[in-house]
């Protein structure tokens, strides 16, 4: 009796493959769409995460160190502490009489040919390269004053920008926006785009006529036009910023999906549904928009590097986000204005933007291949 | 042929006055005006401003009257520039951005074809990953990397070249920009026509002509490069238009007093006239440019032919 159950329901042979299993193995069997992929995921976590680490803030001014080169030793170096300590007492209007090294920090002696006032402790409290000042010792005329102050230790690994900020974590904030709006903008690209080149595709005739018409009239207007017109309508909002990059991008978007849309649209399920009573938005929703994802997941991954170079390109031109806020395109532009005296201002935020575009890039080729085989 | 032409050129009129409609309307609704930014300008200053300009009539009588100055080929006055017309600026601006921009789709052409081949002819193997990499970093570097990065190591590290500026059009003035512009086509045409190549390669004209006994570099030059012009030409007309009318990145790290720059100065600065003239100069480029590539087809691919 129990055989005759077993023959009854033998046990499935192979689980069928879906689409998105089979591309998902493909892609995980390109090495460089999955090289790429991980990098993008360090990126981001680094990005995140990685201005909490840096011990710098991405306001931060430290004004001893205007411009100071990358270094993997703290600052300030050996010979800085005799300068910042000239040029402090200079400021304070008193004479360094003498200064030594104790560990961690450092006795100085001041002259002065009034009283010195204690609370000149300041000054070094308030000095980025100096903190925790303490008076030692007053002498008995009140001409000399003898403290001690610990030296503060910076790392500055990218070096610092033209107001004395850590380019380190400057470029990892900058990496947040630019990534942040490249995801939102190509999604807002997407969202539009679907909608709009669904709708036209499934409709057709006169309504697909007169939608196309539109796209045709908005790609012949030069592209850069129609950006700058929308920042000026917006004005120079980050949320709105990028929803008018993606309010550019999604022309493209919606020529692919008519032309899925147009062949959906004849297919039996579409009929089969139609014949149900089923309405026309309900169609679109249920039939036509999950169909196209295929092609809308492929030009996604690469329109997201195109919205950060744009992004990048409009901040270039001082368009994009607004200080103190950065991006790898507003980081790029100070850095380019800097090359004779300051070219790791160039040279950082350019390796980060050009590497995450390269990453991008592989990831998008490596999922067309992955989705669409046969255009291999 | 010349009627083929002829008919093109009038259906242009109607995209072009389509176009230069939707740019005056949408130039106007956006909020500031080319005066609003000038600090300290009294109201009636302001208001005399305006009235010389003709900018306080209605908003329909202006757009009438541009219509008109732009039918008689008068681009009106530069706002911002005021001791220019727009065609001013134009005459001597363009010629220096043709220049470059000619000259990098030149090199962009010939270099860009030649590694597509090679890669082509090498399909997965050493030339051609050499080839999709290169490609690849073309297209992904952005022109105000490349630009600030040539002039470091170039001009300030090496000394080979001059910073920046037009030098009267010296050639060595030239190189940087005509580098920096050419490289992303390069990479785009050397990718376009690897792929056009590849697949002119398998076709049966090729297999044929091998099998009949032609060598091997004929039958790449007269035969399969033929076929695999075609995506070169199409991507080459657009491209061209945007080339020769100038890019502010290359124009603005380089010093070059072309006509790329003027464009989003003027759009942020509202330069109604200017930007309206650069419209209009892009416009007709891109319609010139796409006539120029449906004629050439016709004469790499004999299928194609226009009555």
């Amino acid at each position: 009796m129990s055989d005759v159950t077993a023959d009854l329901f033998p046990p499935p042979l192979a689980k069928g493959r879906s689409l998105w299993t089979d591309a998902w193995r493909r892609l995980r069997a390109n090495r460089a769409a999955v090289v790429s992929a991980a990098y993008l995921v360090v990126m981001a976590v680094a990005c995140l995460v990685g201005p909490l680490l840096t011990g710098h803030s991405y306001t931060a001014i430290y004004s001893d160190y205007v411009r100071v080169p990358p270094s993997l030793s703290p600052y300030p170096q050996p010979d800085q502490i005799a300068t910042a300590l000239e040029d402090l007492t200079r400021r304070m209007r008193v004479d360094l009489a003498s200064w030594q090294e104790e560990g961690e920090r450092v006795r100085v002696t001041l002259r002065s040919t009034r009283p010195i006032d204690p609370r000149v402790t300041r000054y070094f409290d308030r000095s980025s390269s100096f903190t925790d000042t303490r008076v030692e010792e007053t002498s008995p005329d009140g001409l000399g004053l003898t403290l001690s102050t610990a030296v503060a230790r910076h790392y500055f690994l990218f070096g610092t920008d033209n107001t004395g900020r850590d380019l380190l974590t400057r470029t990892l904030i900058a990496g947040r926006v630019s990534l942040a709006i490249g995801l939102l903008a190509g999604l807002t690209a997407v969202v539009i785009g679907v909608a709009y080149g669904a709708t036209a595709g499934y409709l057709g005739g006169r309504v697909d006529d007169v939608m196309m018409r539109i796209v045709d009239v908005l790609y012949s207007l030069p592209f850069i036009f129609l950006v700058i017109m929308l920042v000026v309508f917006f004005g120079r909002n980050f949320v709105l910023m990028f929803i008018a990059v993606g309010a550019v991008q999604w022309l493209d978007m919606a020529r692919i999906v008519r032309g899925q849309a147009l062949s959906i649209r004849r297919q039996e399920y579409v009929h089969a549904a139609q014949a149900l009573g089923v309405s026309a938005s309900g169609i679109l929703w249920r039939h036509v928009v999950p169909n196209t994802l295929g092609p809308v997941a492929v030009y996604m991954t690469l329109l997201v590097p195109q919205v950060i170079l744009l992004e990048s390109f409009l901040s270039y031109l001082g368009l994009g986000v607004q200080e103190p806020l950065t991006s790898w395109g507003v980081l790029i532009a100070q850095g380019a204005k800097n090359i004779p005296s300051a070219n790791w201002l160039l040279i950082y935020p350019s390796i980060f933007l050009t590497s995450t575009l390269f990453a991008l890039n592989f990831l998008g080729d490596g999922l067309r291949d992955a989705l669409d085989p046969k255009d291999r | 042929m010349a009627r083929y032409v002829l008919r093109r050129l009038l259906t242009a009129i109607p995209t072009l006055f389509l176009i230069v409609t939707l740019s005056f309307f949408l130039l106007r609704v956006a909020p500031g005006g080319p005066f609003s930014q000038e600090r300290g300008l009294s109201p009636e200053v302001k208001a005399n401003l305006e009235r010389v300009y003709q900018l306080d009539a209605p908003l329909w009588r202006q757009y009438l009257s541009y219509l008109a100055d732009l039918l008689h080929g008068n681009f009106g006055p530069s706002y911002n520039l005021p001791d220019f017309t727009v065609a001013d600026l134009f005459r001597v601006g363009l010629p220096v951005s043709m220049q470059l921009g000619s000259s990098a789709l030149l090199l962009a052409l010939i270099v860009g074809s030649v590694l597509g081949v090679i890669a082509a002819l090498r399909q997965n193997r050493g030339a051609d990953y050499a080839v999709v990499a290169l490609a690849t970093a073309g297209s992904t570097i952005p022109t105000f990397v490349i630009a600030p990065l040539y002039q470091l190591v170039f001009a300030l590290t090496l000394a080979w070249v001059p910073v920046a500026g037009w030098g009267g059009g010296a050639l060595i003035n030239k190189i940087g920009p005509v580098l920096t512009l050419a490289l992303p086509q390069i990479a785009i045409v050397a990718r376009l026509m690897r792929g056009a190549m590849i697949e002119a390669l398998r076709a049966n004209h090729i297999r044929t002509a091998r099998a009949l006994g032609l060598s091997g570099w004929s039958v790449v030059v007269k035969h399969a490069l033929r076929g695999a012009l075609l995506p070169i030409i199409s991507y080459a007309g657009p491209a061209a238009a945007a080339l020769l009318t100038g890019s502010v990145v290359v124009e603005t790290v380089f010093a070059i007093p072309g006509v790329g720059r003027y464009f989003v100065d003027a759009a942020l600065n509202r330069d109604y006239t200017l930007v309206m003239g650069t419209v209009v100069v892009i416009a007709v480029f891109v319609i010139l440019f796409n006539l120029l590539v449906d004629l050439a087809y016709a004469l790499v691919d004999p299928r194609v032919r226009y009555e």
